[in-house]
């Protein structure tokens, strides 16, 4: 220690220096270490008592959320966690132009983050949190139909105030107003309508259009190269379309038969993979040849690749919704309702959707996106038209027994 | 920080008391030891505990996990997934085996060829880190894309059709296949392979090749009576940091692989992560762990290297 002493210091400086090291705050003395030795008899107690706890249980009492404080008149700010690629752009990549309006029109700033990527993932990161009661540090999040349903059965999503969202109640399609697993959308608001197509790339299938999940399954010329979708519900949904029956209310029976039909693709070859999001690079290279795929990443690939093409199946398509979601003990419930009510304004809502390509879910959004681009307007995966709207299926809710139990035997499909 | 002598310039009388510091010399070891301990108390020993707990509960998310010393679970999942584990232990094996045909010859020539280039050679044997696993392995599904040259190539050769009798490969592509995967794994897990065998071979003092060929000892005979056996502690500790990791990955299975080359990372990441059974995905992790445990000691015994790098 003493060579590292600079000459500089008087005797006394370095004395004291000395002495604070050895017999201050900073020394190390018998006592200090008899502390530290407590606190790893007390890490060693607290390891006994972790193995008699478990894992609290979820759901609370009466399945609402316990009330939360908000904070949203003291502190003009939200944290809003979407997907990636949810939002527009500016042309520099700079900015996120509505959100900025929204913060100009409303004072609120807008802590904008792309954190969700996958919904699994994500419940996996929220769920300690909101299973202990804290607070996730996320006032608005986005998350697909059967997650918004697991976290409002959780009881772990607050309830909206129809008072703060105008525009919202007003304008909402008929389609989304009545989920099963949220009457009347009293925890939830769509942000973007999914329809799950069928998609190809005529360049790997000779030109040949692919329009039915029975072809997907069957065709000998797509062997190998036809892709599913590791969402359970996309891909069986589609498959019970295929044999005729109803989405919103099959049995456990009609499940085991779609299973079965996919497993004979498997067994067969004929599946290569069942993928996530990543199926867009498989199918522009055309590895894969024909797949399910979601509708906004079809009009993306189109932009860039003209061989990708989609059809609707005559037996129908599952429809689903990324829903917007105020997590319990959020700090900024009102903000995060001005937000949502913002984003179903007519104008806003048609410029969020001519640059994400998404159905939109806002009535009235047609005429708003024909100012924009008549193309837009006129495309049926963003606005759905009568024909389109007829085919939709959405996936019934489960419960949480029927939930593992179907996602058990999906797993087993895809191979873990 | 074990100033506690008397600085020698200015001779202090009245300080120091005289067995103070012999114990605290002592000591000086444990304090050391200290953030590394507490490191490991935190991040290692709590989850372990709290993984070892879940494998034992039963329950569900709605009503909460309770410890109910449930055992059961670790047979179920032993018998349910088995394929998986008897799967991961093959292509990780397959592919430390590769990694250690690939990485010998490269570390060999870093170590005794490669004169001024060799700083060089070791920065390109890192540089793959500098971007990220996820990253790397997707630039694999380019490479070895259906109509890209690297599989046109190898069905010209006709090599696919040698896999394909195999069972490695499916009809005339190489995605979605087991050797994808193996590839995959072997391509990501290699610069760990090469680090310790280049560390080895490095130490060995070059007089002792010298010396064997004035025994007469071909060089053939040099490399497999001193060279490969002096760099044994290298190939122990490479194979051990390349099949380890690999056991458990799930990313390459995930992206490169199909649903019959799935492992038993994935099994546990969907357990965990789509079904919510928490104890089994515990069980299936601690199953794995007593599985390559078993194994590393059998074969650090056999390889007989106790002066490991």
């Amino acid at each position: 220690m003493e060579q590292y002493e600079p000459d500089r210091l008087s005797p006394a400086q370095a004395a004291a220096i000395r002495r604070s090291l050895t017999s201050g705050r900073g020394a190390l003395t018998r006592r200090s270490l008899l502390r530290v030795g407590g606190a790893g008899a007390l890490t060693l107690g607290g390891l006994s008592a972790l193995s008699a706890c478990g894992i609290p249980p979820a759901k609370r009492e009466g399945g609402t959320a316990a009330p939360s404080d908000d904070h949203s008149a003291q502190e003009k700010r939200i944290n809003f966690s979407n997907w990636t690629e949810y939002m527009d752009l500016s042309d520099d990549q700079k900015v996120h132009p509505t959100l900025e309006e929204f913060t100009k029109r409303t004072g609120i700033t807008v802590d904008y983050t792309e954190d969700i990527n996958d919904n699994v993932e994500f419940f996996g990161k929220i769920r300690p949190q909101l299973a202990a009661g804290q607070d996730t540090g996320r006032d608005l999040i986005v998350v697909t139909d059967w997650l918004a349903a697991r976290i409002i059965r959780l009881g772990w999503a607050q309830k909206l105030d129809p008072a703060h969202l105008p525009h919202a109640y007003a304008n909402l399609i008929p389609q989304y107003r009545n989920p099963d697993w949220d009457p009347g959308r009293a925890h939830s608001y769509p942000w973007t309508g999914i329809d799950t197509v069928i998609a190809y790339n005529t360049k790997a299938t000779g030109g040949k259009k692919v329009d039915s999940v029975t072809q997907l399954l069957d065709d000998p010329t797509l062997k190998g190269r036809v892709g599913f979708l590791t969402e359970m519900r996309d891909t069986v949904g589609m498959t019970l379309l295929d044999l005729g029956k109803d989405p919103a209310s099959f049995t456990t029976a009609d499940y085991d038969e779609a299973l079965g039909r996919l497993q004979k693709g498997v067994d067969k070859k004929q599946i290569r993979r069942f993928t996530g999001n990543d199926y867009t690079s498989d199918l522009d290279k055309g590895d894969l040849a024909a797949c399910l795929a979601w509708a906004g990443d079809v009009i993306q690939l189109q932009a860039g690749n003209p061989d990708i093409q989609y059809a609707i199946p005559a037996a129908g398509y599952i429809t689903s919704s990324d829903n917007l979601l105020v997590p319990a003990k959020a700090r900024h419930k009102t903000n995060a309702e001005k937000l949502i009510d913002f984003y179903y304004e007519p104008a806003i809502a048609a410029r969020l959707a001519a640059f994400i390509s998404y159905v939109c879910p806002v009535e009235g959004v047609k005429e708003e996106l024909a100012k924009i681009d008549p193309a837009l307007a006129d495309n049926p995966l963003i606005v759905p038209d009568k024909a389109m709207a007829a085919k939709a299926h959405a996936f019934r809710s489960l419960s949480a027994e029927e939930e593992t139990a179907y996602e058990e035997k999906f797993a087993k499909l895809i191979g873990s | 920080m074990s100033a506690t002598a008397a600085p020698p310039q200015a001779p202090a009388p009245a300080e120091p008391p005289v067995h103070r510091p012999a114990l605290r010399k002592k000591l000086v070891p444990y304090w050391l030891l200290l953030p590394g301990i507490v490191w490991l108390l935190v991040f290692f020993v709590l989850p372990m505990a709290y993984q070892a707990s879940t494998s034992v509960q039963t329950g569900s998310l709605e009503e909460g996990f309770q410890v109910t010393w449930h055992f059961r679970t670790y047979w179920d999942a032993l018998t349910e997934y088995y394929p998986q584990f008897l799967r991961s232990l093959l292509y990780a094996g397959t592919a430390t085996a590769l990694c250690l045909l690939l990485g010998y010859p490269l570390a060999y020539l870093i170590a005794f060829k490669a004169g001024r280039w060799r700083n060089l050679l070791l920065v390109l044997v890192i540089a793959p880190f500098f971007t990220s696993f996820l990253i790397r392995t997707l630039a694999w599904k380019t490479i070895l894309a259906d109509g890209g040259p690297v599989v046109g190539a190898l069905n010209t050769i006709g090599f696919l059709d040698v896999t394909s009798w195999l069972g490695m490969t499916e009809g005339d592509r190489v995605l979605a296949t087991p050797l994808a995967v193996v590839c995959g794994l072997t391509y990501n897990f290699l610069p760990f392979m090469i680090l310790p065998l280049y560390t080895s071979l490095e130490r060995i003092d070059t007089r002792l090749h010298e010396a064997a060929g004035d025994l007469y000892a071909t060089p053939a005979t040099t490399f497999r009576k001193v060279t490969f056996p002096l760099s044994m502690p290298g190939v122990v500790s490479g194979t051990l940091l390349t099949f380890i990791p690999a056991s458990g990955d799930y990313v390459n299975a995930e992206l490169l692989g199909s649903t019959d080359t799935r492992m038993i990372g994935n099994v546990i990441q969907s357990q965990y992560l789509r079904i919510l059974d928490y104890p089994t995905a515990a069980a299936l992790s601690f199953i794995l762990m007593a599985v390559v445990l078993v194994m590393v000691t059998i074969y650090i015994r056999r390889a007989g290297t106790e002066d490991l790098v």
